[in-house]
């Protein structure tokens, strides 16, 4: 970590423009952070008192802390690619005072020591980690994890990440356990069974690059009959990680529509990544592997798809799906190199310089995105809003600076990004974590 | 910190390396097809004198790895065969690692066939010496493309107005797209015929002038040249596909042959399957020029190595 650790006593942000969607503030606002906690929010120069640090904010946004809800922290077992202090460091400079980790570690993340392991201290973690379970054993989809004692060890929801829940009968069983325990199901939406030996999305570019591709039918057929499920239980709760067509974006708006009729009582929420909303599969270009993930790079209807449902509530949460792999899993064979990109580092800026500028999508919404959307998703109490109360989480950012992403100099321990050299609008200036200051641009 | 393990790492291709049809320039093609039909492999100046090629084949070839080799060996070069079974590939090393282990030993030039798509781009991306693409995957295969373009115009005299049937397993023909590169580019019309299977709606998108039928005759008639295809079974990957049907619907008999025109030519890549794709009366009939493909290989191969080592670009 570059930045200096300030002590949780009292730090009056000062002079800035507050945006709290879930508090419906967009004004210039002063906030006062006092033992982790928000105690006060205030009009400029209102605060009366003094605090032991003040933190000049004039002409930056200040927002509550941004969550991510779906990162690869890599450890246990991986610690070459990732491990939870370079990752929640990498989370810092992005601007996320907390990220929820995905179980597709290696062992997997199935038991509840494996889940309090994550959340120990000795982690070095430098941002709040919420760990996502593994919904079955060893994510191998056949029999369900023991969700009570992994929800009590504080895991916040559970997904088989990477990998699909594919067998119907099982999913059904695991939205009905969520939904008596109030714990979201996390799906990886891909039917396998269609996607054998693909390394890219299903189309033009994919035909001339040779490559065999996934259709966009396998990852929309498991969102709808998921919402299908979903609706056949009361209180069952689904979320769709990483969704990328437009297809799926159907089924989810079908999902959603239940919510206000009376016999349906499920939750279906979904999230996008900065990738998906920003590049193509055209994108990748030559071969690029920093182009390769999973989902992949969609067409262009879709992005288009997507970009609607970002201005319009459908999706609920932008998340990173932050993916990092070693050099070596990457400089190889397009077909053999690994699935996906880091993300935690360039979100906010392709969220400002592609959602804000470039498609006119409000402040205010994009903030919700990384903020009281998530904190929703995942019922992440006292976080996403400044509120009076609330932990202390706080991003700070500049919309209007511009500057370049070097790969290079990014916190994270991996460097597969296909932003390396990209210019933004809008950095990340400060981060703050329980009223510390956990990072600070230079 | 990360830091890169190889001085050789860079970004362009090395100059004369060849790596697909498609972003070649038109002079480009028409430059290696007249330097191919100046190649005599009985009469060949030694171009190639003490330069090294490597032939790196991940994959079974008979025709592209031969002709490539008697090719180098006609203009005078050395050669050294690398095959996946019985070289450290086998034990695990990277495409790169091989690449550059290939460097050392003192390659001037690599010829590679590989089963994934892109893998000479990768290699070219990060070696300063020129690689050769010697089919990719499902991706391209410039060479036969080169040759194949060489074959017809012995045949046909121009490209102009020329229209070409390509039957059968496109999908997973990296010849084809090749061949639609190219050939597209000098005005010929290409009918892409099969089961969706094989002829996907989408391949129609690779170049303009392209279209897509199910039906044979359609295909067929006024054809210039008629271009069959193996039926891949090593790349079917989990694909059904019944081949009788195939067979009753498609095959290349005396009979169908005769939809086309009547001077057309019938190619193919090779191998051939006698009985599936085409019959034996097809493969040996007067309009057959698969062999003459074969032959052609050659002279091709050996202009793609002068452009690619030899003084006389």
């Amino acid at each position: 970590m570059t930045s200096a650790k300030s002590k949780p006593g009292s730090l009056l942000i000062k002079g800035g423009h507050l945006i709290d969607p879930a508090a419906k503030i967009n004004a210039p606002m002063d906030v006062l952070l006092r033992d982790g906690r928000v105690a006060e929010v205030a009009p400029p120069n209102k605060l009366r008192g003094g605090a032991d640090e003040k933190f000049d904010a004039r002409g930056l946004i200040v927002a509550p802390g941004f969550i991510d809800l779906h990162v690869h922290l890599r450890e246990p077992g991986q610690s070459y690619k990732e491990t939870i202090a370079t990752g929640t460091a990498a989370a810092a400079a992005g601007g996320f005072t907390s990220v929820c980790a995905m179980p597709n570690t290696a062992p997997v993340v199935d038991t509840a020591e494996w889940v309090a392991w994550l959340r120990h201290p000795e982690r070095g973690a430098v941002v709040n980690v919420f760990p996502i379970a593994a919904a079955t054993r060893s994510s191998r989809g056949a029999a369900l994890t023991d969700f009570a004692v992994l929800q009590r060890a504080g895991a916040v929801a559970v997904s088989d990440d990477g990998k699909p829940i594919l067998d119907e009968e099982i999913m059904r069983a695991a939205l009905r356990l969520g939904a008596e325990l109030n714990l979201p199901v996390v799906q990886h939406a891909e039917d396998t069974r269609l996607t054998e030996h693909c390394s890219m999305h299903e189309g033009p570019t994919s035909f001339r690059l040779g490559l065999r591709g996934m259709s966009a039918a396998a990852e929309a057929n498991i969102v709808d009959r998921d919402v299908n499920l979903a609706q056949q239980i009361r209180e069952s709760r689904l979320h769709v990680a990483h969704l990328s067509t437009s297809d799926a974006l159907k089924a989810v708006r079908r999902g959603k529509r239940g919510i206000h009729s009376a016999r349906v009582t499920c939750r279906v929420t979904c999230e996008v990544t900065p990738h998906h909303f920003t590049l193509l599969d055209e994108d990748v270009g030559e071969y690029n592997t920093n182009f390769k993930m999973n989902p992949p790079l969609r067409s262009a209807s879709d992005r288009e798809a997507i970009l609607v449902a970002l201005a319009d509530g459908t999706v609920d949460a932008i998340a990173t799906d932050h993916a990092p792999h070693a050099t070596h899993e990457k400089q190889v064979e397009f077909e053999r190199a690994a699935f996906g990109i880091t993300g935690l580092e360039t979100a906010l800026a392709l969220a400002i310089t592609k959602l804000h500028r470039e498609h006119k999508i409000p402040l205010t919404r994009i903030v919700e995105l990384f903020t009281a959307g998530p904190a929703r998703v995942f019922d992440l109490r006292s976080r996403g809003s400044l509120a009076r109360g609330n932990f202390a989480d706080v991003t700070i950012f500049d919309p209007k600076k511009r500057w370049t992403f070097e790969a290079a100099k990014c916190r994270s321990l991996s460097h597969n990004t296909p932003f390396d050299g990209w210019q933004f609008t809008g950095k990340v200036i400060a981060t703050i974590v329980g009223g510390r200051v956990v990072y600070r641009a230079d | 910190m990360m830091h890169r393990l190889h001085s050789y790492a860079m970004n362009k291709p090395a100059r004369g390396s060849l790596l697909g049809i498609e972003h070649l320039e038109d002079k480009e093609i028409l430059g290696l097809l007249k330097l191919a039909h100046r190649m005599n492999p009985l009469k060949a100046r030694p171009l190639l004198r003490n330069k090294r090629v490597v032939l790196l084949f991940y994959e079974a070839s008979t025709r592209t790895r031969s002709s490539f080799e008697i090719a180098a060996k006609s203009l005078g070069a050395i050669t050294t065969l690398v095959q996946s079974s019985g070289s450290s590939i086998e034990k695990g090393e990277s495409l790169l690692d091989t690449g550059y282990t290939l460097r050392a030993v003192g390659a001037d030039a690599i010829v590679i066939r590989h089963p994934s798509a892109g893998a000479p781009h990768l290699l070219a991306k990060h070696l300063d010496i020129p690689v050769i693409n010697a089919g990719d995957g499902m991706h391209e295969h410039p060479s036969q493309a080169l040759l194949d373009a060489f074959t017809i115009l012995k045949h046909k005299k121009s490209f102009k107005g020329l229209r070409v049937a390509i039957i059968g397993d496109v999908y997973h023909s990296r010849v084809t797209r090749s061949n639609c590169h190219l050939l597209t580019r000098f005005g010929v019309k290409i009918t892409l015929c099969g089961p969706p299977e094989f002829v996907p709606d989408v391949a129609a998108t690779l170049t303009p002038g392209l279209r897509v039928t199910r039906h044979l005759e359609e295909a067929l008639r006024g054809a210039d040249v008629v271009m069959l295809l193996r039926l891949q079974k090593e790349r079917l990957a989990g694909q059904k596909i019944r081949l009788q049907d195939y067979i009753a619907r498609y095959q290349m008999t005396a009979a169908r042959l005769k939809l086309a025109r009547r001077d057309a030519i019938v190619m193919h890549p090779g191998p051939i399957i006698r009985g599936h794709e085409l019959t034996a009366e097809v493969a040996d009939g007067p309009q057959s020029m698969i062999i003459d493909e074969v032959h052609n290989g050659v002279p091709t191969r050996m202009a793609i190595l002068a452009r690619a080592l030899g003084k006389a670009k």
